[in-house]
């Protein structure tokens, strides 16, 4: 069985919960107050991960630490299909790893800047913010051109890949650390196909998509 | 923006700080109505509050015409900038042995004040916002209830509220219709009084104070003061942040974010008595701080 150390508004543990849930694999969740009692700086959690950062899992006694990583393991073991994270491509592979850690790097910005804003993170708030616009200006024109070659993901397939699960989160959540995703259209038709995966689930803040189609 | 000029808001005492979350003598920094303060809390549990300057790094070097008037109330720490009355707006409740009291969270908002008050009083909003939480549909009519302003006590009281709840808190064992009773006693403070899952003669108490820190940004300090002797700490602080965590989004994305207070702004349906009625009561007592007064 697996153990997720969670925060609800943590987005790098609502990567998690998202892909379990496209999986629909079960899982036992260990709350941890990151916020306000910084319980992932406890002695206790920093036994299990000295970095003190959330999210950890232990499938069986395998303890893992960062999203990204959990990822991969979750969708190498747990995916059936293969799709997810494709281990017989390499081409594809490498695209993945490229955009999970570009993940890596709207986690730095974005979610740096909601952490200020909200929980009153001592950040250089313009820096993340700026940083943030950038990241977003380069995902949606690679989105755009993808768009244009009929491509629906991050990835080149023809089906999501983790890639858009790490990349998902802190970009619906970006407003709340005051970086708007109004001038990214293809970001946001992005984000409306990602809600409309079978199994997408939401967490606070998150909503879920509107009944209409998908936006054009 | 210039600092706040609102002498009714200036008079008010308000929330700075969760006492229980800042060890013994350490200076916390923040900012009320655009004014940098620093404030600490002493061993013997008594705060002390002051305008934040380069010169005043400790509690015990600040002289008692630089500290600014200090209350303890309700698990924080309370301040004005003005004269404030001699007490807080009473909440019984809180002294009750059995009972479990936390800060849930203190979170930042980019709302004003009057915005964040109005949306806590808001049921209709429910079902959409809390889907299987605090409401699901088809449960969406926000039935018949009752508003008054009471004059003695100068507050809002909205009573006779009902709502079917998925679940209502973390003592919740599946969905029930769940009484409610507001209070609005303070122009940024709210008390919601709701049926307890554990015991049908009481009722669980949670409290949303905003700490102003300009006319579009708060800090929102969320008291809880619940029955339910089996959840953790963390568990109960979990529960109501997520619930605080759906409506931050929508508090985020309203236009304008000062409350308009003119009755033609915008238009009220049913529901929305307790709204009218708050609207009403801060013009009255001439605020203008948060809001968009109605023109005279």
């Amino acid at each position: 069985m697996i153990t997720l150390y969670d925060y609800e508004l943590s987005g790098n543990c609502y990567k998690l919960r998202l892909l379990m849930s496209f999986l629909g694999i079960g899982h036992k969740t260990v709350p941890v107050d990151f916020y306000p009692g910084r319980e992932h700086k406890s002695e206790w959690f920093l036994k299990l991960n000295p970095l003190g950062q959330l999210p950890v899992i232990d499938d069986d006694g395998l303890i893992l630490r960062d999203a990204q990583a959990i990822l991969v393991y979750l969708a190498s073991k747990y995916d059936p299909s293969g799709t997810w994270y494709p281990r017989e491509n390499p081409a594809l592979l490498g695209e993945i790893s490229q955009w999970l850690a570009f993940a890596d790097g709207i986690t730095a910005t974005a979610s740096t800047a909601r952490l200020h804003d909200a929980l009153f993170y001592d950040f250089d708030i313009e820096a993340a913010r700026a940083g943030a616009h950038r990241l977003f200006r380069i995902l949606d024109e690679h989105l755009w051109f993808a768009e244009q070659e009929g491509r629906q993901w991050i990835c080149s397939a023809p089906h999501p890949t983790i890639a858009d699960i790490a990349c998902f989160p802190y970009i619906m959540l970006s407003e709340e650390g005051g970086i708007s995703r109004q001038d990214y259209p293809a970001i946001r038709r992005w984000c409306d196909r990602v809600k409309r995966i079978k199994g997408f689930i939401v967490m606070s803040g998150v909503f879920p998509a509107g009944p209409a189609r998908a936006a054009a | 923006m210039t600092k706040c000029t609102d002498p009714v808001v200036l008079n008010l005492w308000h929330p700075v700080g969760a006492i229980a979350e800042i060890a013994p003598g350490a200076v916390q920094r923040t900012v009320l109505l655009e004014e940098r303060l620093s404030f600490a809390v002493g061993v013997d549990g008594e705060p002390v509050v002051w305008r934040s300057r380069p010169d005043l790094r400790r509690a015990d070097e600040v002289a008692a015409a630089d500290r600014l008037p200090a209350k303890s109330a309700y698990g924080y720490v309370w301040t004005s900038l003005g004269s404030p009355p001699a007490e807080l707006f009473p909440i019984p409740e809180y002294a009750e042995p059995d009972r479990r009291r936390l800060n849930a969270a203190t979170f930042g908002v980019n709302v004003s004040a009057p915005r964040a008050i109005e949306n806590f009083l808001d049921m209709g909003h429910f079902p959409y916002v809390h889907t299987d939480i605090l409401g699901a549909e088809p449960h969406t009519e926000v039935k018949e209830y009752d508003v008054e302003i009471s004059v003695d006590r100068d507050e809002i009281l909205a009573t006779r509220c009902r709502f079917f709840q998925p679940m209502a808190s973390t003592a919740s064992e599946g969905g029930a219709d769940v009484d409610y009773v507001y209070r609005v006693p303070h122009p940024y403070c709210s008390v919601l009084y709701k049926s307890s899952p554990v015991d049908e003669s009481r009722r669980d108490v949670i409290a949303i104070f905003l700490q102003p820190v300009d006319q579009e940004h708060v800090r929102a300090h969320m008291l809880l003061c619940v029955l339910d002797e089996n959840s953790e700490d963390k568990v109960i602080k979990r529960f109501q942040q997520t619930i605080f965590g759906q409506d931050k989004p929508i508090l985020e994305n309203q236009v304008p974010k000062r409350l308009p207070l003119d009755p033609r702004a915008e238009t009220p349906i049913r529901a929305d008595k307790s709204a009218i009625a708050y609207r009403r009561w801060l013009s009255q007592k001439g605020v203008t701080y948060g809001v968009i007064p109605a023109a005279a």
